[in-house]
């Protein structure tokens, strides 16, 4: 479980001793095994919180436990990033090695894990992301998704237990994003491995178990993606919409259309419309 | 354009040259050297030949590839030649008009001369013809080890190199994208002088050095994330290991190198 207990984080700023708060008296826990989805427009904070999950910026108040340790204690600074390993946004600034194999080693060479099991760890983790017959490709001639998957398969090999996935789908296109979230959901699913995505699309957080929103650096809304989603108007005003389908019936039901709120997937929501328009016909 | 730029010319294969210790070959470089700059005459240069023929052979590398690999020191050569020709003291070849100014000192001095730059490039290339980049950084790392004694960061030297080597294909693409974009915005980077022309890369560097410093910024982050904590206790993938073929290949090229300065000694 990660745990932030009143974290408040402000950037340092030129002049001023206070300088920006980017997050203020955040609680929240990120119970082991879920997917969870951190949404909200540009400087709401979701990055900032997202980097407090291992220890790349400290707390300015409050603090975060990773499993109960404190990510301020520095001696278990290497066991907190072990344990939760982190994806960025651009897949070419992650990648460190010439040779695909030799990038995913890096994580296992550096916490001097033996040769046998570096071997191991590194086919493994490639096949868990399908880039299993890439062993010896150089990364700068894959795709975005693949490399995207190549720095998720970096992280794995290190065998943590949580996986936080910071705006990593932003610069894909259609088919590198749909490739990197299958991934995540297979490894969240099948390894159990706790899985927070921060995002701004709406159709990739309808895929988490929950959906964290964040606003203003505080947490805004908190719940199930439908909760989230039916509150249409809430999301509004703080700048976000809910996913297409989820907009769609709202719109149909201000129109006077009888809708369920909540059919997220395009097949969910199209079935509620045949639904409604047979009954209106009767 | 840029993207036809080949670097770190490794030619892949399976050749008994290929299948060598990276830290055997470049201890055999060096060796060659020496080996080179011992041999004074016909005798010892020839054995430099015999062997350097041979690996070449072994190794199967194009021919074409080691000649296009001389094509920048030609005028270098060249130069080189005609210096020791015509300022070489002594017994002059001839009366002639210009062989007047050439002494038979200096005809041999000019030829060794060329014939050791080229067997010294021909040489090098082979090994990075035949070593893949990350090879010759690893080998690097552990044959400049006994340096840490001296505190030289070598781990850290070696990683700035093999990331360089990593990041090259990245900062070529990143500056083709950077032209196109101020040619669409009508920059000229093709006409005018010398001067006009190296003004225009400006608007090219600038925002390449910028984006190069983001990238190193995420790049740290990236890898404190996965756990880098400097070279101390790190385990490695591929373990460099002698096998027999090495040691007889570092026995014959330590021969060769001292076979050479008894040549030299000699005078052959």
């Amino acid at each position: 479980m990660i745990e932030t207990r009143n974290l408040t984080f402000s950037y340092p700023n030129e002049g001023d001793v206070r300088g920006t708060e980017a997050l203020h008296e955040v609680n929240l826990r990120i119970e082991t095994g879920s997917f969870t989805a951190i949404l909200g427009h540009n400087g709401s904070g979701k990055s900032t919180l997202a980097k407090h999950f291992n220890a790349v910026l400290l707390p300015s108040g409050g603090s975060v436990l990773v499993e109960g340790m404190d990510t301020a204690d520095e001696t278990l600074l290497m066991e907190i990033r072990r344990r939760v390993g982190m994806v960025f946004q651009n897949p070419d600034n992650q990648i460190v090695a010439n040779v695909v194999e030799e990038d995913v080693a890096f994580a296992p060479e550096n916490l001097g894990v033996p040769t046998e099991e570096i071997r191991r760890r590194v086919d493994d983790a490639l096949a868990a992301v399908g880039m299993g017959e890439y062993v010896r490709h150089a990364p700068h001639l894959l795709s975005g998704g693949q490399k995207q998957r190549l720095a998720i398969a970096g992280v794995l090999a290190m065998e943590p237990r949580y996986i936080v996935l910071d705006e990593a789908t932003a610069m894909l296109d259609p088919v590198g994003r749909r490739d990197v979230m299958s991934a995540i959901r297979r490894l969240n699913r099948e390894r159990g491995i706790t899985a927070v995505l921060i995002t701004h699309h709406m159709d990739e957080a309808a895929q988490a178990d929950r959906v964290v929103v964040m606003n203003e650096g505080t947490v805004a809304m908190d719940g199930t993606p439908r909760e989230i989603f039916d509150r249409v108007e809430e999301l509004h005003r703080i700048g976000l919409a809910s996913p297409d389908t989820v907009e769609l019936l709202y719109e149909l039901r201000r129109g006077g259309m009888e809708l369920p709120p909540d059919a997220i997937t395009v097949e969910e929501c199209a079935a509620a419309i045949a639904a409604a328009l047979k009954s209106e016909r009767k | 354009m840029l993207k036809d730029i080949t670097l770190g010319q490794y030619f892949p294969g399976d050749t008994p040259v290929h299948r060598l210790d990276p830290r055997t070959k470049i201890i055999c470089v060096v060796l060659y050297i020496v080996a080179l700059f011992c041999a004074k005459w016909f005798v010892s240069y020839g054995v430099i030949i015999a062997v350097l023929t041979l690996c070449v052979c072994l190794s199967r590398v194009p021919l074409r590839a080691l000649s296009r690999g001389l094509r920048p020191v030609y005028i270098i050569v060249a130069f080189t030649a005609l210096m020791n020709l015509f300022f070489t003291a002594g017994e002059p070849v001839s009366d002639l008009p210009v062989l007047r100014y050439i002494s038979q000192t200096g005809v041999y001095t000019a030829l060794f001369m060329v014939l050791r730059i080229v067997l010294l490039i021909t040489g090098t290339f082979l090994l990075t013809y035949t070593t893949s980049p990350i090879a010759l950084t690893d080998a690097l790392d552990q044959l400049l080890a006994p340096l840490k004694k001296l505190r030289v960061p070598v781990h850290e030297l070696t990683l700035m190199m093999s990331l360089a080597l990593r990041f090259i294909p990245t900062l070529i693409e990143e500056t083709d994208k950077i032209m196109s974009a101020q040619k669409a915005r009508g920059a000229d980077f093709e006409s005018g002088n010398l001067i006009r022309r190296a003004k225009a890369l400006i608007p090219i560097l600038v925002p390449l050095f910028v984006s190069a410093f983001r990238r190193a910024d995420e790049l740290a982050t990236a890898m404190e994330c996965r756990c880098y904590h400097g070279g101390e206790g790190r385990t490695a993938l591929y373990v460099l290991r002698y096998r027999a073929a090495d040691y007889a290949v570092l026995a014959s090229f330590v021969l060769l190198a001292a076979g050479q300065i008894v040549l030299g000694r000699l005078g052959w």
